[in-house]
């Protein structure tokens, strides 16, 4: 039995703790939204929240969180896609296929949470995930967006 | 009868005694349409109006969009094309894929086959074309591909929009008792004369009961609302908030998970297997020797995912010998050889070639060997499937371009009827032409062993990088006769490569008529607007046991860097500018869009302008899909190391019915593209595809994606293509930008073999 707190609701799951986080929110939570591409940390695909920090979920057998950690999935990010990321998504229109962009949102999110103005060089360093459809341009654009709406809203 | 159709009936009759024979005939059953698949299953409350369209006072309007949405935007397109004509809000639909039917066959996929170029409007190229609508609707294949849907619904859907918007207006006069010319329509209301309005969901039910009207007038591009205009994307809401729509994302009550360890030597069998450790693993239920044409090989079923994955590895199997050249060196041999064999067909014959080579100066001639490797699509959700077995039926889940194709396949290999398959298509994570077959196949392998239950079989990314329907490796002999200062007039060009088609049909759908020419091969070479004095473009066709398939852009993938890189070469010894060149040898009336194409890229991207030291440009243009594209690459060189600054794309696809999902698939065409150009390779040893990951198998990031600025014009006569058009113009840009900075002329993929990339 493992003990993990997902989207701020702790659960018991039963599962062998080697087992990627990623296998454990899609089968054992049931939250499809973070996606598995490579298994190995290479696409991004997977990445989650593990207390603020955006993780490759493919590659982080559970047995190396701890129950008081707190996971955040691209579901729990906000009700109904509120979050000033997940809006400058909507409003630039980004997905193509949209398979990869939980991954980006969630990767984009930490980046925005430590750094509020990325620059180009900054976006580059931290989104590494991989877009087939080559979303990357718009990717880099909402993240842009995201930061100038909230610096305005902090702003007032 | 429109004029369409009696210009078809009598081009037939020239065909020839048996063809007009058989279509004489085969016209009458052509004109019976396929039955409505929206009426079998229809909630109590709901109409239906023609297979796209249907309406329910609680459910509202739906719109059947039956290809598969893999983030080319077809959705939003088709549905647009139907609420344009209905008169609707695209806020006031949803709209679906729905259940697979014959009434979805794709007419226009087929025109492909077709051996005349686009701009060809001749009698016989116009017969054929017509000729392959007709049998694409006896085959019935509903399927997505070759940057087809948009041409294949345009009208189609437009006149099911007319079709119900006529047949409401009728409802709602018969229920005010007026004239119905004095009705109009907006935002799914009908609006009587005096203001009064009624709603569309109210008049379904009675609307239902009137005959839909045959023929419609469609309304003028000038009048357009919706099309012509960005709109939203279906599903957005969805993607950003991690909604499960993908096929890996099936959650289904009992399901069980399961993955599939399939002979890493196409063709291979297991001679020798142990599955005890596989079963020893915590987790595994069964493993299940799986045997079909496409591959042999074992499916695991287990508890969860992972404990399949860790079945699958523990699993020891020693497999058969590979039925091809163990490695790259053996199977280039195959197309050594090939070349060395009188062509199998010849396209754009013109003029008298050899004559132009044994008179020319030997100075004159320029003669080069272009390559590339065998490409995987690593889609971004690798293959899978669910299915369950039960009572002698099954039910499929999973994204795929050809739902009919899944379920003939899979109701083959269970021995069960092809009307006892279901399968629901989901959303595509991606798929370039991957998407079809074996994950559907497999999955209903392993669901017998399921007991009923539901089972969701996902492939590894190894398993998926491993197996793949491959762009198929393909080598080219091009020379040319170049006077200084003058545009070429001979050409002469071979190229071997085995049939994707072939490959593709050859694996699920023998019975398939195909030609035996695959103008697949010649896709992007053959057939492009230039003007030769002595031309010949020749495919030298080859089997192998590799598997091929189609590609984003697949002939068109290597295609448009052979002839756009040589076309490189050329205007470098004749002294001439590349876009100059170019221009003068689209020459004919019917090359225009090709003309204007050139001259607005040559304006945009400020080509001919000094550029700082260490920066160069260079040009490729490609008519593919029935799109004109041209693209300028603007490379970067520091230290060595080569950046891709900007890109800069004209696409002329004669009507853009969406001018931001449109420009996004040219930036998609041009990312896919550049990746493939920069470092994809599929290399094998020992009978094996050696690439694994991404570590090995990467694609353009972040941190090395260009500017990328897209131009759209509306020159071309016929509406064409999007998917695939962006991607082979983009290969020999990079090619001829690295030359112009460099003086390195590359002519093989990947290019990262020859230069390093920042």
């Amino acid at each position: 039995m493992v003990q993990l707190t997902i989207n701020g609701v702790a659960r018991d799951i039963d599962v062998d703790p080697e087992t990627p986080l990623l296998w454990v929110l899609r089968e054992q939570a049931g939250l499809t939204g973070t996606k598995f591409g490579c298994g190995i940390a290479q696409c991004g695909a997977c990445t989650v929240h593990i207390d603020g920090v955006a993780t490759r979920s493919c590659a982080m057998p559970v047995s190396a969180i701890d129950a008081a950690q707190e996971i955040v999935t691209i579901e729990g990010l906000s009700p109904e896609g509120s979050h000033p990321v997940q809006q400058a998504w909507l409003a630039l229109d980004v997905p193509q296929c949209g398979y990869c962009q939980a991954g980006m949102i969630m990767a984009a999110t930490a980046l925005l949470n430590t750094t509020p103005n990325p620059t180009d060089d900054d976006i580059n360093a931290e989104i590494t995930n991989i877009c087939r459809c080559g979303t990357y341009n718009r990717v880099r654009a909402a993240i842009k967006l995201a930061a100038a709406n909230s610096s305005a809203a902090q702003k007032g | 009868m429109g004029r369409v159709a009696k210009i078809a009936r009598r081009t037939f009759l020239g065909l020839g005694v048996a063809a007009a024979g058989g279509l004489a005939v085969g016209y009458y059953m052509y004109k019976r349409p396929y039955s409505n698949p929206l009426e079998e299953d229809l909630p109590a409350e709901e109409a239906a109006f023609t297979p796209y369209i249907r309406i329910g006072k609680e459910s509202g309007i739906t719109i059947i969009a039956p290809r598969a949405e893999m983030g080319q935007g077809i959705h939003t397109t088709l549905a647009a094309l139907v609420a344009e004509e209905l008169d609707v809000g695209m806020d006031q639909i949803k709209v679906e894929h729905g259940l697979p039917g014959k009434a979805y066959y794709n007419q226009a996929m087929f025109n492909q086959v077709a051996a005349f170029p686009w701009f060809d409007d001749g009698l016989k190229a116009t017969a054929t074309r017509e000729m392959m609508r007709v049998m694409s609707k006896f085959i019935a294949m509903q399927a997505t591909g070759g940057s087809s849907s948009t041409i294949d619904g345009y009208e189609k859907m437009r006149r099911a929009g007319a079709a119900a918007r006529e047949v409401l207006k009728a409802a709602a006069a018969k229920r005010w008792n007026v004239d119905v010319s004095k009705l109009e329509t907006e935002a799914g209301k009908v609006i009587h004369p005096d203001g009064r309005t009624l709603e569309y969901t109210e008049l379904a039910t009675d609307a239902a009961k009137l005959e839909i009207p045959s023929s419609v007038e469609l309304r003028s591009s000038l009048d357009w609302k919706i099309l012509g205009k960005p709109q939203r994307r279906v599903d957005i809401r969805k993607m950003v908030t991690g909604a499960p729509i993908f096929g890996i994302d099936v959650q289904l009550p009992d399901m069980i998970y399961g993955t599939v360890r399939m002979s890493p030597r196409m063709g291979a069998k297991a001679v020798k297997f142990d599955d005890a450790p596989a079963l020893a693993i915590k987790g595994v239920r069964k493993v299940v020797q799986i045997d079909t044409a496409v591959g042999s090989g074992f499916g695991i079923i287990a508890d969860n995912t992972w404990a399949a994955f860790q079945g699958a590895k523990a699993l020891e199997v020693e497999w058969g010998e590979a039925p091809y050249p163990a490695d790259d060196a053996g199977i280039e041999t195959l197309y050594r050889d090939a070349l060395a064999r009188a062509p199998d067909w010849i396209r754009d014959e013109a003029g008298d070639v050899d004559k132009a080579f044994a008179d020319a100066e030997p100075a004159t001639v320029v003669e080069a060997e272009y390559e590339v490797p065998f490409l995987a699509h690593a889609t971004m959700e690798p293959m899978s499937a669910t299915a369950q077995f039960r009572d002698g039926k099954l039910t499929i889940w999973t994204g795929t371009q050809m739902p009919g194709v899944d379920a003939q396949v899979a109701a083959k290999f269970l021995g069960i009827e092809t009307e006892d398959v279901t399968v629901h298509v989901t959303r595509l994570g991606g798929s370039f032409g991957r998407r079809a077959g074996d994950p559907a196949l497999y999955a209903a392998a392993l669901a017998p062993a399921a007991e009923g239950r539901p089972v969701k079989v996902t492939w590894s990314r190894e398993e998926d990088m491993q197996h793949g329907f491959y762009r198929p490796r393909a080598l080219a002999k091009l020379r040319a006769i170049v006077q200084p200062g003058k545009s070429p007039e001979t050409i002469d060009v071979s190229i071997a490569a085995p049939s994707v088609m072939a490959g593709l049909f050859g694996r699920f759908a023998p019975e398939t008529p195909l030609p035996a020419e695959d103008e697949q091969t010649l896709e992007g070479m053959a057939g492009q607007p230039n003007v030769w004095a002595n031309s010949r473009f020749a495919a030298h066709n080859m089997k192998t046991a590799i598997q091929v398939g189609l590609l984003r852009s697949v002939g068109g993938s290597y295609n448009g860097f052979f002839h756009e890189g040589f076309m490189d070469e050329l205007a470098e010894k004749a002294g001439l500018d590349p876009i100059d060149m170019r221009i003068s040898m689209m020459s004919a009336a019917e090359h225009r869009p090709a003309r204007l194409v050139m001259e607005k890229l040559r304006d945009v991207s400020n080509w001919g302008r000094a550029l700082p030291p260490g920066h160069g440009k260079g040009v490729g243009f490609t008519l593919s899909y029935g799109s004109w594209v041209g693209e300028v690459v603007e490379v970067a060189v520091t230290d060595g190391d080569i950046r891709i600054v900007k890109v800069w794309c004209v696409a002329d696809p004669g009507h853009v019915l969406d001018p931001a999902i449109y420009s996004d698939q040219m930036m998609s065409g041009i990312i896919f593209g550049l990746s493939t150009a920069m470092g994809q390779a599929i290399t094998f040893e020992d009978g094996r595809v050696q690439q694994e990951n991404f570590y090995d198998f990467d694609a353009i990031r972040m941190a090395q994606c260009p500017e990328i600025e897209v131009h759209l014009l509306e020159n071309s006569p016929r509406i064409g293509g999007a998917g695939e058009c962006g991607v082979p113009p983009s290969i020999p840009a990079l090619a001829n930008a690295i030359h112009a900075v460099t003086g390195k002329r590359l002519r093989k993929t990947p290019f990262n073999l020859a230069v390093s990339f920042a």
